[in-house]
């Protein structure tokens, strides 16, 4: 058993050198940051010095191996940008990124296993089926045309709701919130609603399909057989047991909310990771793009042990190996 | 990162009573990017420089239609006795946000300061040999060799106080490129019209005016608040204007502009700004190295066709690459040729490429107002007269480093001019890539003769000498068809109806200059 968790750190870490690895042989084609940091007046020595001293010379492995070195001692560097350190920087920004990506999870998931239990109840009803096509627009649009499109309505027309930033936030021991304040939650509804639209239209199918599927179930005819009222049946029994792979995928999709949050983030002004990233982008500011792809790339990593783990406590049949020997 | 949070926090607080107080007053601003650094000497960047100005001051400044007004200097001269030294008298009376008087100790910490080691600044000061305080309120600034345009030099110059920087260890300037930051990274204590209250990197920056500030009467000084939010997307941009959240927008993009000016409370304001854009070719190398062909290629650029259909009407097209305000502009030089394709083909000919011949041109998609569109219109234009372009468009941070690489055949390049002098531009674009001069002339061309006469613009004091020199040059570039210039971008600032504020040529607003209806 422990033999087993260790193999799957151990993996583990060797993606996240990987993730480091791709994407540092990702920088050569972004650009070269020393025309951003010196302006249009430097001459050819200032250049030349420059990328000297920030190590652009070297060959990528060496790039590497430095980062690396660095890494494992937490020290991401400073931004080219701003000159700020850059762990600091986004541990200033990923409470805006993980509230967002908190509501978004939470509107996802509340919506698309309501509207996904309708449309399974009500399968040939008119209603069920707008909801079934429509929701294909929230597959299909891209993220920041339904940006774009929320803030036209809801800001510009009916001038309800902001169309950027966070509004106020309050501050709770190193974390900002826009939870406590109206303006907070009210610039919370638009990008929450953005970047989980693509989420809920995915709960919302998985969930039709595995109630659907519940519903064919032995246990649900002699559950009907017994007299039970269809409320009971509905949701006493089928919905119970059509949440357990519902709530697997929701978590799995967790790390990509948090990934995804980068459009959603540029077109709303939220001032998160993703935005920051997006700016790094621009700007070629080596040390922000590899911290951040490190981030996500942990988040996924994390993610999938803990699934990983879950698993191997729940299937005794993993845990042993038996699976192998009964594949022999 | 504590100090910043509470400073936050008391920002909060303080923006939201100061809301109520006084919210008609207030000025909510948003334009792409935000500010580098707060402090003043450790980039050289447009919209740093815009926040620096709102909190610090320069000796001297440029006014809302671009003209050098008096700011801590009232007066400056050189002396009679000797070109080299310039003399500034200095204002009374005027004390930093923090209490402390200003005086000539700050002016040369100042300018020491800027030329420091890790200063983005001190390209601009590389005459300066010596700062010297004359009496409490008079410096001298003396020159290697004369420099007639050192005054043009100190817009961006900002006066810290010495005192403050010695308490917190700012003495110089953080290095950016060394990752270095200090605490006037994020801390403040200039003599401009507005403190700083709260800055959130990205996010939001609120300023106060001060009410000590010495232009109080001098300038309508009407707006008591500033609230800075960077929006980089432009459509969240325009649609905060559009739904009365912010006040005043800079980055107008140009096909939004009909929707701005036609919803009823908002304006456009519209002004030429300090930038052009133009193709470069390769002077000395390849068919482009034929004076005829760069003449038939000037030629075929149908550059009314350019403002109408890519521009929107927002460009002013050129025959030169120079802004109409700089030193050296004349009408002549910036009327640009009749667009003649027959003319074009003819001289293709007599170079002996009829046929036409291959090229790439190399163009930025993030750096100019439609810039890939542009270059996309020139591909047909090209193509009428057998010219035929492939399209090579690329982020800036990779079409700059390529360029400058001397790789390209054809670019598109755009160029500002701070200095508002011909010199600026020769510097850079004209004179022979040697040294530290000509970084941005990748074109091969090369005149001793022509080196010589920028060179001596550097020291010569005799204006009418000068001026003529200058136009000689314009000459021999014209001549050579070096550049294919194609038109001044345009700036357009979205506001409402009830603000009267003119649209500044270097794209930095001055809100101390800002009047209400």
């Amino acid at each position: 058993m422990l033999l087993i968790i260790l193999r799957r750190l151990g993996q583990s870490f060797f993606v996240l050198f990987l993730v480091a690895l791709i994407s540092f042989m990702m920088f050569r084609y972004v650009g070269n940051p020393v025309d951003n940091l010196l302006g249009q007046e430097a001459t050819v020595e200032q250049r030349e010095a420059l990328i000297e001293a920030l190590g652009l010379n070297d060959p990528l492995f060496i790039q590497y191996f430095d980062f690396v070195t660095r890494v494992l001692q937490f020290d991401f560097g400073n931004s080219y940008r701003g000159a700020l350190p850059v762990a600091d920087m986004i541990l200033e920004r990923l409470p805006a990124t993980l509230e967002l990506a908190l509501v978004s999870a939470f509107f996802a998931m509340f919506f698309g296993v309501v509207m996904g239990v309708f449309t399974a109840i009500n399968r040939r009803g008119i209603t069920g089926n707008f909801i079934l096509s429509s929701s294909l627009i929230g597959v299909s649009l891209p993220t920041f045309l339904i940006g774009v499109l929320l803030i036209w309505v809801f800001s510009v027309e009916l001038k309800w709701l902001p169309s950027f930033g966070r509004g106020e936030v309050v501050e709770l021991g190193g974390w900002t919130t826009g939870f406590l304040t109206v303006s907070g939650l009210k610039s919370l509804i638009l990008p929450g609603i953005t970047l989980g639209l693509y989420q809920m239209t995915l709960i919302m199918r998985l969930t039709r399909a595995e109630m659907l599927e519940v519903l064919r179930q032995d246990y649900i005819k002699f559950a009907r057989a017994r007299g039970l009222s269809e409320r009971a049946v509905y949701f006493g029994h089928a919905l119970r047991n059509t949440l357990i792979p519902v709530i697997t995928v929701a978590g799995l999709q967790l790390g990509s909310i948090v990934a995804f949050a980068i459009i959603t983030e540029t077109v709303f002004q939220w001032p998160g990771v993703g935005l920051m990233f997006i700016n790094a982008v621009f700007f070629v500011d080596i040390p922000v793009m590899s911290a951040y792809l490190l981030l996500v790339g942990t988040l996924f990593v994390m993610i999938n042990l803990i699934v990983d783990l879950l698993y191997l406590a729940i299937d005794p049949r993993i845990r042993d190996g038996q699976l192998k020997r009964q594949e022999r | 990162m504590n100090k910043l949070s509470t400073k936050l926090a008391l920002g909060v607080v303080a923006s939201l009573t100061l809301s109520t107080l006084a919210s008609a007053e207030t000025i909510r601003w948003a334009r792409a990017g935000d500010s580098l650094t707060m402090d003043p000497h450790a980039q050289n960047e447009g919209p740093t420089h815009a926040l620096a100005h709102q909190i610090y001051d320069s000796l001297l400044q440029r006014d809302m239609s671009g003209a050098i007004i008096p700011s801590l200097a009232t007066e400056w001269a050189a002396l009679s006795d000797n070109p080299n030294v310039w003399r500034f008298k200095l204002r009374q009376g005027v004390t930093y946000h923090d209490g402390a008087t200003f005086d000539s100790e700050d002016v040369v910490f100042s300018i020491n300061r800027a030329m420091a080691d890790g200063s983005d600044m001190k390209e601009l000061l590389s005459s300066v040999k010596d700062v010297r305080a004359v009496d409490s309120h008079t410096v001298d600034i003396e020159t290697n060799g004369a420099n007639p345009l050192l005054v043009n030099n100190l817009t961006n110059m900002f006066m810290m106080d010495k005192g403050w920087a010695e308490a917190n260890d700012v003495l110089t300037p953080h290095d950016v490129a060394k990752g270095e930051t200090n605490f006037a990274t994020m801390n403040t204590n200039g003599t401009g019209a507005f403190a700083l209250v709260s800055r959130s990197i990205d996010e939001k920056t609120v300023l106060t005016a001060n009410p000590n500030y010495w232009g109080k009467d001098l300038y309508p000084s009407e707006v008591t608040e500033i609230i800075y939010t960077p929006i980089q997307s432009s459509a969240t941009r325009v649609a905060a204007l559009l739904s009365g959240e912010v006040d005043i927008i800079q980055d107008v993009p140009v096909q939004d502009l009909g929707r701005v000016s036609s919803t009823s409370g908002l304006k456009v304001g519209t002004a030429a700004q300090n930038r052009v854009i133009f193709f470069g070719v390769d002077n000395v190398d390849g068919p482009t190295a034929d004076l005829r062909v760069r003449q038939a290629m000037n030629i075929a650029i149908n550059r009314d066709a350019i403002k109408q259909v890519v521009m929107r009407e927002q460009s002013d097209p050129t025959g030169v690459i120079m802004p109409p305000f700089v030193n050296g502009w004349t009408p002549a030089l910036n009327e640009y040729p009749a667009y003649d394709l027959d003319k074009a083909k003819g001289l293709m000919a007599e170079a002996g490429y009829a046929d036409g011949f291959d090229i790439t041109l190399n163009c930025p998609n993030d750096r100019y107002i439609n810039d890939e569109s542009i270059c996309q219109a020139a591909v047909g234009m090209m193509g009428q007269i057998g010219i035929n372009v492939t399209l090579d468009a690329k982020p800036k941070a990779q079409h700059f480093p390529f360029i400058k690489g001397g790789d390209s055949d054809f670019y598109m390049l755009g160029w500002g001019v701070p200095t508002f002098d011909s010199h600026y531009i020769f510097n850079f674009l004209v004179h022979s890539r040697t040294g530290d001069r000509g970084s941005w002339n990748p074109t091969g061309y090369s005149d001793s003769a022509v080196d010589q006469m920028i060179v001596s613009l550097e020291s010569e004091t005799d204006l009418a000498t000068r001026d003529a020199t200058i136009a000689k040059i314009w000459d021999a570039i014209q001549a050579q068809q070096m550049y294919l210039p194609i038109h001044n971008q345009v700036l357009n600032w979205g506001m409402k109806d009830g603000i009267n504020f003119a649209v500044q040529p270097e794209d930095q607003p001055h809100f101390q200059f800002l009047t209400f209806n």
